[in-house]
């Protein structure tokens, strides 16, 4: 075997960060390709007539009414979970162990609000997954975000753990899980405005 | 300061039964291991079910061996098989096992979702094929086997998906100083190009699955039940996406023809764009459907906007990607050009498993226009096949090349030499039949029953005949490997005198790669190193 010249030990570059930008990716194809599916059964349905919005497309079924206030929180719960995210990664990045503490708690406890919300979206609506397209479309779709969203509740207890576990060395954990809560707030902004909003 | 301990392959491997090593084990070479190993099981089962469909398909009056209720289950799973049974873990398999050795880096991004991405995928195609033979695949009869297939499938693209990751993290940031991605080796540049594409395919994948799951197991109101599953997620098992899933072979290619030519590879930076052009196949994702191209209207120029329309997403999908092989063919003639090459089975497997794989791709090229009126023939499996054995070959050609380096012995290259030629031959005799019979009008996905003009048994007949070869080559290969594994000649650090960073550690590596940290100067660092200590001129 060579002889091959010592140097140090390099620095890492940004390992869990550059992982969670690919899940993010791969999370964005998987909601943006589940929209595009919606869409187009949409854009195939015929017209009605609505007496509040006039001829509108036959998607979603007349008797089922969107909770708008729950579904507009659940927006808006997502923009809070950012703002608690970033202030975490701006606490960690002084090696403020209070602050970043209650800044990832305060993203659990938002991100467990918006799970409520979810829930609760679905029982108010009563939508019965084997009733039609739209209603098993409406579940697999809102079902899979779900599965995003818990993961990024269950990143948000990991990151928890981990900064404050490690002292206060372990700052990339923390910017990590504030992307990945950006790709969650991006992808239920669609989300909310094709199924809660458009319809 | 990092997140992430990359050093997992001596957790207490030592303390550990060696079967429990095998089964925990998140060391990427174990790992690499587990996926070829597997891939070779998966390629004899996937050719065995495409014999039976071949030579059911001989005598078109009557089942033979299969009946009617099973055919179209069989047909499922050949393909399934021969795709994410066999192509995909062999070329994961190879990736995992040699991309963190070429980057010099000590392990794998995220080894412990490498080594989980195995296990889904493993665990996604038992439940798959058990579901199929429950009678459940595209198609199927039974229900709730239908539903299970169609959960196995999402299992099965989520651990692809968490293999991707894991590489394309690696390729991005555990590069050993002064490695550049452009002066990534190229089978770590196509690894990463496969793996974004993986990471950007595969999700819309398990997507479209999951409605499809929901649906037939609730409503069967909009996607058509089980006889909508291949309309919807067929895509997946067809051209132009089986070319993005051999993506890294071609990297294989370019690495081990100028090594085996012994010299450098001309235009190295067309090379890198040309991998990443057979990468826009990965947009069949975003279609998820055939892009076709009707060319109608009395004269060339009538109507000629709406054919520039038709033409441009039938160019971005169909050519594009086959622009991209050309490419990568173009270099391969350029290195075989300026030197006498050394005749080693690695170099016969590269150059004919790239040259079926062009077929494959050209072919399907013509599939996709419409006035040739081959839609719904069986010319669709005939590329089909052209692109899966080539990329079988070329995955027999890697294994060759850097099985010595994985397992420490060589694998005999005089035996493994005439199976290179044959493996050619079949792929020959498995696909160009089928494409004559195409114009013939025979019906894809239809074992019995059609009768057309013209000397269909024959056809059939041939095409049985290349795949019983390829089987045969299958076997005889992997009895190479299996004897190369357990009792070859010792490969030695560099068997094939490289320039590439794997073959500058010990055969096999040790558990962190590298003893030391290597600094890159070039694209070719291991022969900037052997000119330095005046080894090799």
């Amino acid at each position: 075997m060579l002889a091959l010249p010592p140097t140090p030990q390099p620095a890492p570059r940004r390992q869990l960060f550059v992982g969670t930008a690919l899940a993010s990716a791969a999370g964005t194809m998987l909601l943006g390709g589940m929209l595009a599916v919606w869409l187009q059964f949409r854009a195939d349905a015929p017209y009605r007539e609505s007496s509040r919005r006039g001829l509108i497309k036959d998607w979603m079924p007349e008797k089922i009414v969107v909770p708008e206030v729950a579904a507009n929180m659940m927006l808006i719960a997502f923009f809070v979970v950012c703002i608690m995210a970033q202030w975490a990664v701006w606490s960690a990045k002084r090696g403020d162990r209070t602050h970043t503490a209650m800044a990832l708690g305060m993203s659990a406890l938002i991100g467990l609000a918006a799970l409520n919300s979810q829930v609760f979206i679905w029982t108010q609506m009563g939508v019965i997954a084997r009733d039609g397209a739209f209603h098993s479309m409406f579940y697999a779709l809102t079902g899979t975000f779900m599965a995003l969203l818990v993961a990024g509740i269950v990143y948000t207890a990991v990151a928890a753990f981990r900064y404050l576990g490690r002292g206060t060395s372990d700052v990339q954990i923390v910017s990590a899980h504030a992307l990945y809560w950006y790709f969650l707030t991006a992808a239920f902004s669609a989300l909310w405005f094709v199924v809660y909003v458009q319809k | 300061m990092t997140s992430i301990d990359t050093h997992h392959a001596v957790d207490g491997a030592a303390s550990q039964p060696a079967v429990a090593t095998w089964l925990t084990s998140a060391d990427h070479k174990h790992v690499g291991r587990l996926f070829i190993g597997s891939g070779l099981v998966g390629l004899l089962g996937g050719l065995v079910l495409a014999v039976l469909v071949a030579v059911e398909r001989i005598d078109a009056e009557g089942f033979q061996l299969l009946d009617e209720s099973t055919a179209s289950q069989v047909l499922a799973a050949a393909r399934l098989l021969l795709t994410y049974g066999a192509v995909v873990p062999l070329v994961l398999g190879m990736v995992v096992a040699i991309v963190p050795l070429q980057l010099g880096a000590r392990s794998i991004s995220f080894p412990r979702l490498a080594a989980t991405g195995f296990w889904f995928w493993l665990t996604g195609l038992g439940l798959a094929v058990a579901s199929i033979i429950g009678n459940g695949g595209p198609g199927g009869g039974e229900a709730e086997m239908v539903d299970l297939y169609l959960a196995a499938l999402v299992v099965l693209a989520l651990g692809g998906l968490m293999v991707a990751g894991s590489v394309a993290t690696t390729a991005l940031t555990a590069r050993t100083p002064g490695m550049g991605l452009l002066r990534a080796p190229l089978f770590s540049w196509s690894s990463f190009v496969g793996s974004i594409a993986l990471l950007l395919s595969l999700p819309v994948f398990i997507g479209t699955s999951v409605y499809l799951y929901v649906d037939h197991r609730y409503a069967r109101a909009g996607f058509g039940g089980n006889m909508g599953v291949n309309h919807w997620i067929g895509w997946s098992l067809s051209q132009p996406f089986t070319y993005v899933l051999a993506i890294p072979l071609l990297g294989f290619v370019l690495d081990a023809i100028p090594v085996m030519n012994r010299s450098r590879l001309p235009q190295r930076a067309a090379a890198n764009v040309a991998i990443g052009l057979v990468a826009v196949g990965l947009l069949t994702a975003t279609t998820q459907s055939a892009v076709t191209l009707p060319w109608e209207g009395d004269g060339f120029f009538s109507g000629l906007g709406d054919k520039i329309a038709d033409l441009l997403p039938f160019a971005l999908l169909n050519l594009v990607p086959l622009l991209g092989l050309l490419g990568v063919l173009g270099g391969v003639a350029l290195t075989l050009k300026s030197a006498k090459p050394r005749v080693a089975s690695p170099l016969v497997f590269a150059v004919l498993g790239l040259l079926t794989i062009l077929l494959g791709a050209a072919s399907h090229v013509v599939y996709a226009i419409q006035d040739a009126g081959l839609a719904g023939t069986i010319f669709e499996a005939g590329s089909y096949v052209a692109v899966t054995f080539g990329s079988v070959t070329l995955a027999f050609g890697a294994i060759a090349y850097w099985g010595p380096k994985i397992w420490g012995r060589r694998v005999p290259d005089k035996a493994a030499l005439p199976l290179a030629l044959l493996a050619f031959v079949a792929t020959a005799l498995g696909s160009l039949p089928y494409m004559i019979a195409g114009f013939a009008d025979q019906p894809a996905g239809v074992l019995d029953g059609f009768s057309y003009g013209g000397p269909q048994e024959l056809w059939n007949a041939l095409t049985a005949i290349g795949f019983v070869l390829m089987l045969l080559v299958s076997l005889a290969f992997i009895g190479l490997v299996a004897k190369s594994f357990t009792a070859g000649e010792a490969a030695g650090d560099d068997p094939w005198d490289g320039t590439t960073l794997e073959w500058a550690t010990s055969s096999p590596p040790p558990a962190d790669n590298f003893s030391e940290v290597i600094v890159v100067g070039s694209e070719y660092p291991l022969a900037d190193m052997k000119n330095s200590s005046g080894k090799v001129g």
